[in-house]
C-alpha cells in the first residue's frame, strides 16, 4: 500500500495545485462575483473519498494558503475549510453512495455553510457587503460539481489502472 | 473497497480522533482570526507562506504575460515607427513643460522659504507590475511584484500616470499586497485643488466611486472639483490627484451634504503603477504640528 501511495498521491496534489490556481487565475470584473470555489469542491471529492489521507489537517493548511493568497483575514477560509471537510468525513460512507442529484444537493449545501461562514466573519470584522452576493459562488459551485466529480473520477480510475 | 473494509475496522477510533482534530482546528482557526485582526503579529507567517503562493501565481500569471511577449516581439514595422513618433512627440511636449516646472519648483521653494515653511521634498518612483487582482469582490487588493527586498514598506503610495491608486498593505519578500482607494476598508485625507478644504474619500467597494460624507451642508465644494492628496498622515505624499467630484446633494434636512466623487486612476485597468519613496514624511508631520 506504501509503494504505491506515492503514485497515487500526486494526481490528487496537482488537483488540489490547480484549484489553487483556479482560485488565483485573474478574471474580468463581472465573473469575479460567479467563481465557483474550486478549493472545497476538490477537497470535498477528495476527502470523501480518501478519508483517511485528506482529512482537516490539509483542509487547514489549504485554507491557509487560500487566506494568505485572496489577503483575507488569516483563518477566515482555513475555519470554513475545517468545518465544511469535517462534515464531508464525518458522513463520507453515506455521501459517497449517493446518487449525482442527490450528491449535488449535499454539495450545495456545504458550500453554502462555507459561504455563509465566510460572510459571518467579514460581518464580525467589519467587513460589509451585501448577502446576496455571497449566492454567486454557491450556485457556480453546485452547477460544475457533476462535471467536475467526472473529471475527478476520470483521474481516479486512470491512475488506478496504471497501478 | 479495500480502504473501505480498512476503515471500517478502524473506524471508532478514528472518528473520535476526526471530531478532536476538528475542534482543535476550528480552536486554531479562530484563534488566528481574532490576533489577526487585532494587530499584526503574524506577518512573519504570512510572509512564510506567501513564498509558497508565489510560484503558483508566476505560473498563472505565465499565459497572459507570454500573450504579451508575443504580441509585442510580433508588433509591424510601420506600428513601431508611428509609436516611435508620437512618443517622440509627447517627450519634446513634456520637456517643454518640465522646464516651466523647474522654474516654477525654484520660484516655489523660494517662496516657501520666505514662508519659513519646510520644504517640499522630491520623490522617488519606482515602476512595478501587478501579478494578480483579488478574487474576493468585496476587497479591492492587487498583488504586485516588488516586495521588502527592492525597498518596499507597508504603506507605501501607489500610484499610475494619472493619479493615486492606493496603497501597500502588506510587505512580502518578492512581492506585497496594496489596497485600492475604492476598498471599502480604505480611507485617504484629500483636499480641494481649489480652495484647499480638507476631507477624508472612504472606498465604497466600487472601481469608480468615491465616498465624501464629512462634508457640512455649506462646504465649498461643487462638481467636476479636483481632489488631491492632502500629505497629512503621512502615508501619500501631498499634491497627487486623486478623484473628481461627480454628485454633491445638499438636503436641508441632514447635517452633512451627500458627495461623490470618481477616481481619476484607471483602478481597474492598471496593469503597471508606480511606488512612491516618500521621504517627505518627517517634515509632514512637523507642518502637522505647526498648524
Amino acid at each position: 500500500m506504501s509503494s504505491d501511495s506515492a503514485s497515487r498521491r500526486l494526481p490528487v496534489l496537482l488537483c488540489i495545485v490547480a484549484s489553487l490556481m483556479l482560485t488565483i487565475a485573474p478574471a474580468p470584473d463581472w465573473a469575479e462575483a460567479y467563481r465557483p470555489d474550486w478549493v472545497p469542491l476538490t477537497l470535498i471529492y477528495w476527502s470523501m473519498l480518501l478519508p483517511r489521507t485528506y482529512s482537516v489537517g490539509w483542509a487547514w493548511v489549504i485554507g491557509l494558503i487560500v487566506d494568505v493568497a485572496q489577503g483575507t483575514l488569516f483563518g477566515q477560509h482555513a475555519l470554513a475549510l475545517v468545518l465544511i471537510i469535517y462534515i464531508a468525513v464525518k458522513f463520507h460512507l453515506q455521501i459517497r453512495v449517493f446518487p449525482m442529484l442527490q450528491m449535488t444537493a449535499t454539495v450545495f449545501a456545504l458550500i453554502a455553510l462555507y459561504q455563509f461562514i465566510l460572510f459571518w466573519i467579514n460581518g464580525v470584522a467589519g467587513i460589509n457587503a451585501p448577502a446576496a452576493t455571497y449566492w454567486g459562488p454557491v450556485v457556480t459551485s453546485t452547477l460544475i460539481w457533476p462535471l467536475l466529480s467526472m473529471v475527478f473520477g476520470g483521474i481516479r480510475y486512470s491512475t488506478r489502472g496504471r497501478s | 473497497m479495500v480502504a473501505a473494509r480498512f476503515e471500517r475496522s478502524h473506524r471508532a477510533p478514528h472518528a473520535r480522533a476526526l471530531g478532536l482534530r476538528f475542534s482543535l482546528l476550528a480552536g486554531l482557526s479562530i484563534l488566528l482570526l481574532v490576533v489577526d485582526h487585532r494587530d499584526n503579529h503574524l506577518d512573519t507567517v504570512r510572509k512564510a507562506i506567501g513564498a509558497t503562493v508565489y510560484p503558483l501565481r508566476v505560473v498563472v500569471d505565465a499565459p497572459v504575460s507570454a500573450w504579451r511577449w508575443i504580441s509585442e516581439t510580433t508588433t509591424s514595422r510601420s506600428d513601431l515607427q508611428s509609436d516611435n513618433d508620437r512618443l517622440n512627440i509627447e517627450r519634446l511636449l513634456t520637456r517643454a513643460r518640465l522646464q516651466q516646472f523647474a522654474a516654477l519648483e525654484a520660484e516655489n521653494s523660494r517662496l516657501l522659504a520666505m514662508l519659513d515653511a519646510t520644504k517640499r521634498v522630491r520623490n522617488q518612483v519606482r515602476v512595478a507590475k501587478i501579478m494578480s487582482v483579488s478574487s474576493d469582490p468585496f476587497r479591492h487588493v492587487l498583488v504586485i511584484d516588488k516586495g521588502s527586498r527592492d525597498g518596499v514598506y507597508d504603506g507605501q503610495a501607489m500610484i499610475d500616470d494619472r493619479g493615486v491608486v492606493g496603497q501597500i498593505v502588506k510587505t512580502g519578500l518578492l512581492s506585497s499586497q496594496g489596497i485600492l482607494i475604492s476598498d471599502p476598508d480604505h480611507a485617504l485625507h484629500v483636499e480641494l485643488n481649489r480652495n484647499g478644504l480638507r476631507t477624508v474619500a472612504l472606498g465604497t467597494g466600487k472601481h469608480d466611486l468615491l465616498n465624501l460624507p464629512f462634508l457640512t451642508n455649506n462646504a465649498d465644494i461643487e462638481v467636476d472639483d479636483l481632489l488631491v492628496t492632502s500629505g497629512l498622515g503621512g502615508a501619500f505624499p501631498a499634491g497627487y490627484p486623486v478623484a473628481i467630484v461627480t454628485l454633491v446633494i445638499r438636503n436641508p434636512q441632514e447635517p452633512f451634504a451627500e458627495v461623490t466623487a470618481r477616481p481619476i486612476a484607471a483602478l481597474n485597468q492598471v496593469r503597471e503603477l508606480m511606488l512612491i519613496w516618500n521621504d517627505a514624511g518627517d517634515s509632514d508631520k512637523e507642518a502637522i504640528q505647526d498648524e
